[in-house]
């Protein structure tokens, strides 16, 4: 296979707005290359029947398969080049990605650019040390959502979830819908991790519990899961001595956390946010490697695709100007001061991690964090150099919604001579 | 004595935290905690007449690989009918190909709103 | 039907049996309770060819254990499962566990453990860089190895089968009787028939010499647990050759291995319990199995876990109750004739397999089995594909030739459609996600298998022609897919 300006890892919302993007800026569509493993573009969007998506992009609310299926369309209208089941074993520091597909059998082909598209994945029973026994009947939240969206099958009929992430609130309400029994969700941290309004409409409606401050302490069942041990957790977050409550049930859902998928990146050598396990990236979603862009959840797990989508919007403008030779911040032109970006005081991680003094910085370059617990009242205190400039007021802020904040004037004007861009919250 | 009525908004992702004020006699007699119209508008509704978009999937034939057709209805459905749209559903059969968009029930169990496919399948 | 040998129980012991076995113009039949072959104590433990210093002078134990790793080698190239011979280190932390190496060292001189010697604690962290500051010196055996070792019995198994070795999975033994010399062995549903009967059941090897009539079994099995956690692939640097605390009364300890995949293994614990099939982890035992590894490598990322698991060793108790001098019980049975007895394998079953199932055809050959070998033994398995192992180029022939291997189902460890398809069409083939996953490796990573089972399980359906909700995670009544058909 011949080189490409534009090899897109991943043909997901984020990998397929970034080749459109990319596009737009006048790569020519047989220039570009998405690269997806699965059999179809999409991505996750595909087993996301719900609603939910697209309001920020759209204006209407869209399911998964609708919103990826809009850009789908524009891939296929332009011809953009895409291959399906082709799965990227390595990506080089030179910019080679290696490559199998049943029907191209293996490559390596020389990329201008390289942008990772490629999703995240579920936290796992094994990450949390569940003891017990190791029956069937222990699904991922998406694994299951496969199962009934996908495959048309129902994975369990009595149902814990342990984990209230957004997944794990749509399969409570998905599977009830099915008719299966979903017994309660148990999250172990003192308030959820999915969107408010998830609660309300997956769990609220359904008349389905949410045990806070709870966790699976065991799995029982030789060969299909026959219960699980729940136990209320202290402040310290282990299991309360005495709490233990059996339930019976034949399926334990886990919605316990996403997590960048970057085996690829990381043996490529790209510098790694040990924070939000993606890569560290500027502005214009440069990595530590000239010419390797990241975007979307691979970068860090996003609770809107409408983000994901703009952010790949950003990587792909950005790949294009780097094969056409433009000069692009902290590009193959380095130039410009780079600084650093920091959360502080209940602010968690901030995206981007790197900003250029002369970049192309505008009132409409946000910085995306999340914070660490849930607030009321508070500041979103922008600063540079520990002077602060900005300053905006929020009533909620949960560790479920990626919260932004824009650069002002000023704040440009001040990155201009500074080191460090700190977002912080303070009693308001 | 009125009473205070507290909701998480559904309709966007910010999920305000509403509150409406109900009178004895039902009337909601004030709306706070929104930062839009439509949120003010939803818990109106919501607290006179509960409505849900139902999203789910109908049986495939014919598609190469899909096997299950994504369907959303186009409009909220009332809430106690979820049920009942659910067990519709089952009897349901679409056939490739099939263009998001187009409809495959029209006026889903008498209650104005469309049933729609979700994807297209070639 | 009527075999000139039974075997009961296909783990590595009755698997090397069998393999042995193959070579001559018998005929053999092995029967294992479980839906595959390798699911005992065979499936969980520390996947170490131990060099043959632990166990006591002049034991059958001893012999079988050096002599199997001397094997090793040359027995994982016929078959064709990655061996590494990494060599393993008893790390002591003062003077009295540096006395204790003395004596490991003179007592593997004398079962004849080649090459050992006692390297002091700059040549511990120069071999070892993540090794426990307190350690001070370590025993040091090149001849340990590291091997998968369900991968090892499977091989053999299939070695067993293209040889004319019948199998019979889910064929739990219920009864045994014995009419004109020749042994009936039922599950209830059939039987087989055979002129010599080999107990080879592990954890059950005391139920079955019952059941065989034996009056006179010296011992009986005490089932003791192991639990274990692997770590992911990143970790699997941690540990350059296979980690030993000092023995003491409470056993080996906790180790710390790389595995031969590349993850590293913490574990054993080792608890007596009652039900000889519980394989359960637990809270506290992982707990015990995290501490006693930073013990070891206090650097230890117990973070990057991908799974926990536990085993079942039998560990054979005397009659006269000395527990620390037992030995294999391997053994011709003297009130029941044509019945051998190799009973009471615990470690190192593994490292003596090749041994054990040598020693097992000698003795079966003393009690009168006509021994002829046979022209068309073949000493290999068929070609096993393993895409994630090829260069670029071998990458792009085996694709040409089927373009299911250009297909990766298993992205965390590389697994290609077309090795999930020949796992299910291979001698004793897949059935079910955990027999993909122990012939391919598909499912084993880091997602716990979130990604492939759903794909695997759409293949098992597709090359099985049978629907999707009839595929268990590991046979009998663990559907995956319970819920119904929308």
């Amino acid at each position: 296979m011949d080189a490409k300006k534009i090899i897109i890892i991943g043909g997901g919302p984020a990998g397929l707005a970034a080749a459109i993007e990319a596009n737009n800026q006048g790569i020519a569509p047989d220039d570009i290359l998405i690269l997806e493993r699965d059999r179809e573009l999409g991505g996750i969007l595909n087993q996301c029947i719900h609603a939910g998506f697209g309001l920020h992009m759209f204006g209407e609310e869209m399911t998964g398969p609708e919103y990826a299926g809009r850009f789908i369309d524009i891939v296929k209208e332009r011809n953009i080049g895409y291959l399906c089941n082709a799965m990227v074993l390595s990506v080089s520091p030179d910019r080679e990605v290696a490559f199998v597909s049943p029907t191209e059998g293996f490559c390596r082909v020389k990329a201008g650019a390289i942008i990772l598209a490629m999703g995240c994945r579920e936290r796992t029973r094994g990450a949390l040390n569940i003891a017990g026994t190791r029956p069937a009947g222990i699904y991922s939240a998406g694994t299951a959502q496969r199962y009934v969206n996908i495959d048309g099958y129902l994975p369990g009929k009595k149902v814990v979830i342990l984990g209230s992430g957004d997944i794990g609130l749509i399969m409570a309400r998905r599977l009830t819908l099915e008719g299966a029994k979903v017994l309660r969700v148990c999250e172990l941290m003192p308030y959820s991790g999915g969107l408010p309004r998830n609660i309300a409409q997956c769990l609220d409606d359904f008349d389905i519990p949410l045990y806070l401050s709870h966790t699976v302490t065991e799995i029982h069942g030789r060969e299909r899961v026959e219960g699980v041990t729940v136990a209320k957790v202290g402040d310290d977050r282990r299991p309360i001595v005495g709490t233990e409550e059996y339930i019976e049930c034949d399926t334990l859902l886990l919605s316990v956390g996403l997590l960048p998928e970057n085996e690829l990146s990381r043996e490529a050598g790209i510098a790694l946010d040990r924070i939000t396990g993606g890569a560290v990236v500027d502005e214009t979603m440069q990595t530590s490697i000239p010419g390797v862009f990241a975007c979307g959840n691979v970068l860090h797990v996003h609770d809107l695709v409408d983000f994901v989508t703009k952010e790949a919007y950003r990587a792909g403008a950005a790949a294009a100007k780097f094969v056409t030779g433009e000069t692009v911040p902290g590009g193959n032109i380095r130039t410009g001061t780079v600084l650093s970006t920091e959360g502080k005081n209940g602010v968690r991680y901030v995206m981007p991690q790197k900003l250029h003094a002369d970049g192309a910085l505008s009132t409409e370059t946000a910085l995306f964090f999340r914070v660490d617990n849930i607030y009321r009242d508070k500041y979103v205190v922008l600063s540079v150099d520990g002077r602060e400039i900005t300053k905006t007021k929020k009533r909620f802020l949960e560790p479920g919604q990626m919260e932004n904040v824009r650069l002002t004037d000023g704040a440009i004007d001040a990155i201009k001579t500074g080191k460090t861009v700190t977002v912080s919250l303070a009693d308001a | 004595m009125s009473k205070l009525v507290k909701k998480t908004c559904i309709v966007c992702p910010m999920g305000c935290h509403l509150e409406a004020e109900v009178s004895e006699s039902g009337e909601i007699l004030s709306v706070s905690g929104n930062t839009c119209k439509r949120g003010d508008a939803y818990i109106r509704d919501e607290l006179t007449d509960p409505r849900r978009t139902l999203t789910s999937t109908v049986r495939l034939m014919g598609a190469k690989d899909d096997v299950c057709l994504p369907v959303k209805t186009s409009g909220g459905i009332p809430k106690a009918k979820l049920f009942e749209a659910m067990e519709y559903l089952k009897t349901v059969t679409v056939t490739a190909p099939v263009t998001r968009g187009d409809v495959i029930c029209e006026n889903f169990l008498g209650e104005g709103v469309d049933l729609v496919a979700g994807k297209t399948v070639s | 039907m009527k075999y000139d040998v039974c075997i009961i129980g296909a783990g590595i012991t009755g698997a090397m049996t069998a393999r042995k076995l193959a070579k001559y113009n018998v005929s053999v039949c092995v029967l294992e309770a479980a839906g595959d072959v390798a699911m005992g104590a065979t499936k969980a433990n520390s996947a170490i060819v131990h060099a043959g210093f632990d166990a006591e002078c002049g034991t059958l134990k001893a012999a079988l254990n050096v002599k199997g790793c001397a094997m090793m080698p040359a027995e994982t190239k016929e078959l064709d499962v990655p061996y590494k011979q990494c060599g393993s280190l008893v790390c002591a932390y003062s003077d009295a566990e540096i006395a204790h190496l003395e004596q490991l060292y003179a007592r593997g001189c004398e079962n004849g453990v080649p090459d050992m010697r006692i390297v002091g604690g700059d040549e511990l962290r120069a071999m070892e860089p993540n090794i426990s500051p307190d350690a001070v010196a370590a025993l040091w055996a090149p001849t340990a190895g590291i091997v998968c070792p369900y991968e090892l019995c499977i091989a053999a198994c299939e070695n067993a089968v293209i040889n004319g070795v019948q199998f019979k999975t889910n064929f739990r033994v219920t009864n045994i009787t014995k009419e004109n010399g020749t042994f009936a062995v039922t599950d209830g549903n059939e039987i087989v028939y055979a002129d010599y009967l080999v107990n080879a059941a592990g954890v059950h090897s005391d139920e079955i010499a019952v059941l065989a009539g034996e009056t006179d079994f010296p011992m009986h099995v005490i089932p003791r647990r192991g639990e274990y956690m692997l770590l992911d692939r990143s970790e699997g640097k941690m540990a350059n050759h296979v980690l030993f605390s000092c023995p003491s009364a409470n056993g080996k300890g906790i180790l710390v291995s790389p595995t031969v995949d590349g993850n590293l293994i913490l574990g054993p614990t080792a608890k007596a319990i009652d039900d000889k099939d519980d394989t359960a982890t637990t809270t506290d035992g992982l707990m015990e199995v995290q501490n006693g590894a930073r013990h070891l490598v206090p650097t230890v990322n117990t973070r990057a876990v991908i799974t926990q698991f536990s085993g079942v060793r039998p560990t054979p108790v005397y009659a006269d109750g000395d527990i620390t001098k037992s030995d294999f019980c391997i053994r011709i049975s003297e009130t029941v004739p044509g019945l051998l007895h190799l009973a009471g394998i615990e470690s190192p079953g593994l490292a003596s397999s090749p041994a054990t199932g040598e020693y097992a055809v000698e003795l079966l050959a003393k009690m009168g089995l006509s021994l002829t070998e046979k022209s068309s033994y073949t000493p290999g398995r068929p070609k096993k594909i393993r895409f994630r192992e090829l260069s670029d180029e071998e990458r792009a022939e085996v694709i040409k030739q089927n373009p299911l291997y250009g297909k990766i189902i298993c992205r965390c460890e590389t697994v290609t459609e077309g090795e999930i398809v020949d796992a299910i069409h291979r001698p004793l083939g897949a059935r079910d996600l955990d027999m993909v996953k122990r012939r391919t490796r598909a499912g084993m990573g880091r997602c716990g298998s979130g990604f492939c089972s759903p794909r695997t399980v759409e293949i098992l359906a597709r090359e099985l022609g049978v629907p999707m909700d009839t595929i268990t995670k590991c046979g009998g009544n663990s559907v995956i897919l319970n819920g119904g058909k929308k």
